[in-house]
C-alpha cells in the first residue's frame, strides 16, 4: 500500500447528465476527510435540471469498501430524486457488488422505534410483572406439590440416584465454604462482642452472645446466603442450559416429567441438608468463639464451654434449624423456578443465575423478617 | 487490501506445512501439507469426526498445532508473536456454524463492532458500511434487529455480514449450510460464490454438503478418520471421476457407487463452475 493515489470525486455536468469521477485510491482507513457526496451532488444538482447520472471510473485505483458506500449513498440519493442512475460504465466487480447489495429490498418498517415510556408507564409495567412473577411462583408451587403426591404414589419418574447426587452436591461439597464463613462470622462476633463487653469487665458473656447469635440467627443465615450463591445458582444454570439445548424438551417426549425428573431431586436434597449444614455452620462459629475467647480474653476453654452449655437451649437451636430448613426450601424454589423460566440463548442463562441468587436472597430477608417476628409476638 | 477484476495469477495464499494436531495424547490429524490458492473455494472434507473443525480452528488461531505451522503468504502464523498473529488474522473473517452473533446486541452492533475496534472511522460512515454490508449479504434494513428475532439462516448471512465487515482477503467458513433448508443452502452458496468474485477473497469452508461441493468447491482436501492424515486433493469433481480411493469415491457418490457410472456426467453437466484456473 505504498505510494497511494489520494482519492476524489469530481463532477462535471453536461446537458441532462451528470457525470461523477472516481479518481485514486479508495481505502477506508484514508486519513484525508471526504466531504459526504451526497451534500456536495445537492450543491451542484442545485436548480440545474438533471436528468441522468452517469459514472467514470478511468481513473479509479484500488478500492475497497469506502468505494462502495459512496457509491450506494450517491446511487440512493440519486433514486430518492427520480434521476436515472447509468451504471454500465462500471466495472463488473463493482456492478456485481451492487447487484448483490440491490438484490433484496430493504425490510420495510423493519426499524424499530425506540419505544420510550413515560415514568407511569414504566412503573404499571413493573407492577404487571411483579404480578406474572408471583402468579409463575404459585403456579410453580402447585407443581412441585402435584409431582410430590405422584412421588408417594409411586407413579413418578423420580430417580433415587439423581437425590442422593443432588445431595452429594449440596451438601459434603459444601462444607469447606461453609466451615470458612462460619468461622469467620464466630472470630467476628466474639471480638466485636468483647471489646464492649471488656469495658464492664465481662467478657465471660462472649461466650453467651456467640452461642446465641450463632445458633438463632447466624448459622442458618449465613449457610442460607452461602447456598443461594453455590446451589440455588447452580440449579438455575444447570436447568437454564438444559433448556437452551432442548434436553428438557427431550425428556418430556420420552415420558419423563421435568418436575419430578429434575426439580424435585434438587429441591429435596438442599431441604435434606439445610439443617445438617446449619448444625455445622453453628458449631463451627462457636468454635471461632472460642479461639478468640481463649487466645486473645484469657477465658479457660472449660469456662467458655461451660458458659455456651448454659446459655443455649434446645429452642434456640431449632429455631436456627427451623428458619434453616425454611430457606433450603426457598433457595431451591428460586432456582429451580429461575432456570425453568430460563429463555432459550446463552445470555438467558447468565440472567437466569443472576436472577436465581437475587430472588433467593429477597426470599430469604423476608421470611427471616417474619420468622423473627413471629419468635418476637410468641416470646421463644 | 483487493483488487477486484483481475484475478489472474494463481498465487499461494495459505499454505499448510507438516501439520499435527493432537487433543492431548489423541493424534487427530498428522503429516498435513497442501496449498490454498488465492480466489480458490477451497474445500475440507471428510467424514464426521476426521478433524475437519479441528484443521479450521489451526487456520484460523484458534488452536495450535503440536507441530508444523500455518503460512499467511509469507508470514507464519504459529511461529509469530501474539501481536504479529493478530495482524495477520485481522486480514481473514470466520463465520461460524451459528453465526455466532452476539445475543445481546443488534445487529447493527454486532457488524460495527469489528469495525470500530479496528479502523478509526467515524459513526456515520459506520453506519453507512454497516448497512452497506448488511445489505451485500440480503439483510438491508434489519440494522436494529436482535439475532434472537432472525431465522437460522439470517442469523448466519448476519454473521457473514460481520465476517466481511473489514474486508478480509481470507474468509472462513465452518458448515455454512448446516441446518438451512436447501433454497436457503443454495442462495448461500451463491452469495459465497459472488462475494468471491467480486470482492476477490480466497475462501476456505469446511462442509460435508455434497450440493455445495460441487457447485461452488474448485479445490479441496479430503480428511480421513482411519490413518489421520488427508487422503487426496484437487477439485471435488476431478476427485469424483478419478480418485481410486474407495473411501473419497463413497463419501462423493453417497455411498452409491453403483450408479455412479450413472452419476458422474450428471454431475459434470450440473456444474456451472469452471473447474481448473
Amino acid at each position: 500500500m505504498t505510494d497511494q493515489v489520494p482519492c476524489a470525486l469530481n463532477f462535471t455536468h453536461k446537458d441532462n447528465s451528470l457525470e461523477a469521477a472516481f479518481i485514486g485510491d479508495w481505502f477506508l482507513e484514508t486519513e484525508v476527510e471526504i466531504p459526504t457526496i451526497e451534500t456536495v451532488f445537492a450543491k451542484l444538482a442545485d436548480g440545474k435540471n438533471i436528468k441522468q447520472l452517469v459514472f467514470s471510473t478511468k481513473e479509479l485505483g484500488r478500492w475497497d469498501s469506502l468505494l462502495m458506500i459512496e457509491l450506494v449513498s450517491l446511487i440512493n440519493y440519486g433514486k430518492k430524486q427520480n434521476i436515472a442512475i447509468d451504471m454500465t460504465s462500471l466495472p463488473a466487480g463493482i456492478q456485481g457488488l451492487l447487484s448483490l447489495v440491490y438484490a433484496v429490498p430493504e425490510q420495510a418498517g423493519g426499524r424499530h422505534k425506540q419505544i420510550q415510556g413515560t415514568w407511569l408507564a414504566v412503573i404499571g409495567n413493573a407492577g404487571l410483572d411483579l404480578f406474572k412473577d408471583t402468579q409463575a411462583l404459585i403456579i410453580f408451587i402447585g407443581e412441585i406439590a402435584l409431582s410430590i403426591f405422584a412421588l408417594f404414589r409411586k407413579k413418578t419418574s423420580f430417580r433415587l440416584v439423581d437425590f442422593w447426587l443432588q445431595i452429594q452436591e449440596s451438601g459434603p461439597f459444601a462444607l469447606p465454604i461453609i466451615s470458612l464463613i462460619s468461622l469467620l462470622v464466630g472470630l467476628i462476633l466474639a471480638f466485636v462482642g468483647a471489646v464492649q463487653l471488656a469495658l464492664f469487665g465481662a467478657e465471660i458473656y462472649i461466650a453467651d452472645m456467640v452461642g446465641l447469635g450463632m445458633t438463632r440467627e447466624m448459622g442458618g443465615l449465613m449457610a442460607a446466603v452461602i447456598m443461594t450463591g453455590r446451589t440455588g445458582s447452580a440449579y438455575a444454570a444447570q436447568l437454564g442450559t438444559m433448556q437452551v439445548n432442548n434436553e428438557i424438551d427431550g425428556l418430556k417426549t420420552m415420558g419423563f416429567e421435568p418436575m419430578s425428573f429434575l426439580v424435585l431431586p434438587r429441591l429435596l436434597a438442599l431441604i435434606c441438608m439445610m439443617p445438617l449444614l446449619c448444625l455445622y455452620a453453628d458449631l463451627v462459629g462457636i468454635i471461632g468463639g472460642a479461639l478468640v475467647s481463649v487466645s486473645f480474653f484469657d477465658i479457660p476453654l472449660v469456662q467458655y464451654l461451660d458458659r455456651t452449655a448454659a446459655a443455649i437451649h434446645l429452642k434456640d437451636l431449632a429455631i436456627g434449624i427451623v428458619k434453616c430448613s425454611v430457606y433450603g426450601v426457598l433457595i431451591a424454589l428460586s432456582g429451580c423456578l429461575r432456570g425453568m423460566q430460563c429463555g432459550r440463548s446463552a445470555s438467558a442463562v447468565g440472567d437466569a443465575a443472576t436472577s436465581a441468587v437475587v430472588t433467593g436472597i429477597v426470599f430469604i430477608v423476608i421470611s427471616d423478617s417474619v420468622m423473627t417476628l413471629i419468635c418476637n409476638r410468641l416470646g421463644i | 487490501m483487493q483488487s477486484p477484476g483481475n484475478l489472474t495469477v494463481t498465487s499461494p495464499c495459505l499454505t499448510i506445512k507438516d501439520m499435527t494436531l493432537a487433543y492431548g495424547e489423541l493424534v487427530i490429524l498428522q503429516n498435513l501439507n497442501f496449498t490454498i490458492n488465492r480466489s480458490d473455494i477451497f474445500i475440507i472434507m471428510g467424514a464426521s469426526g476426521c478433524g475437519k473443525s479441528t484443521l479450521l480452528m489451526s487456520l484460523i488461531g484458534l488452536m495450535k498445532p503440536n507441530q508444523g505451522d500455518v503460512l499467511y503468504g509469507e508470514a507464519s502464523l504459529w511461529q509469530a508473536e501474539p501481536e504479529a498473529r493478530q495482524q495477520v488474522l485481522r486480514r481473514t473473517g470466520v463465520l461460524f456454524q451459528s453465526g455466532a452473533l452476539l445475543s445481546s446486541m443488534t445487529l447493527f452492533e454486532n457488524v460495527a463492532l469489528p469495525i470500530a475496534e479496528h479502523t478509526h472511522l467515524d459513526s456515520q460512515r459506520i453506519r453507512q458500511l454497516v448497512s452497506y454490508k448488511l445489505a451485500l449479504v440480503g439483510l438491508a434494513g434489519f440494522e436494529d434487529y436482535y439475532p434472537s428475532e432472525l431465522s437460522g439462516g439470517m442469523q448466519k448471512r448476519a454473521g457473514l455480514a460481520r465476517a466481511i465487515a473489514l474486508d478480509p482477503e481470507i474468509l472462513f467458513f465452518d458448515e455454512p449450510s448446516a441446518g438451512l433448508d436447501p433454497v436457503s443452502a443454495k442462495r448461500m452458496d451463491d452469495l459465497i460464490r459472488s462475494l468471491r468474485d467480486h470482492l476477490g477473497a480466497t475462501i476456505v469452508m469446511v462442509t460435508h454438503e455434497l450440493a455445495s461441493i460441487f457447485a461452488i468447491g474448485n479445490n479441496s482436501v479430503f480428511l480421513d478418520t482411519e490413518t489421520k492424515t488427508m487422503i487426496a486433493t484437487g477439485s471435488p469433481q476431478h476427485l469424483l471421476a478419478e480418485s481410486k480411493d474407495p473411501k473419497v469415491i463413497r463419501f462423493l457418490t453417497r455411498d452409491n457407487t453403483d450408479n455412479l457410472q450413472k452419476d458422474i456426467p450428471k454431475i459434470k453437466q450440473g456444474n456451472t463452475y469452471e473447474q481448473t484456473r
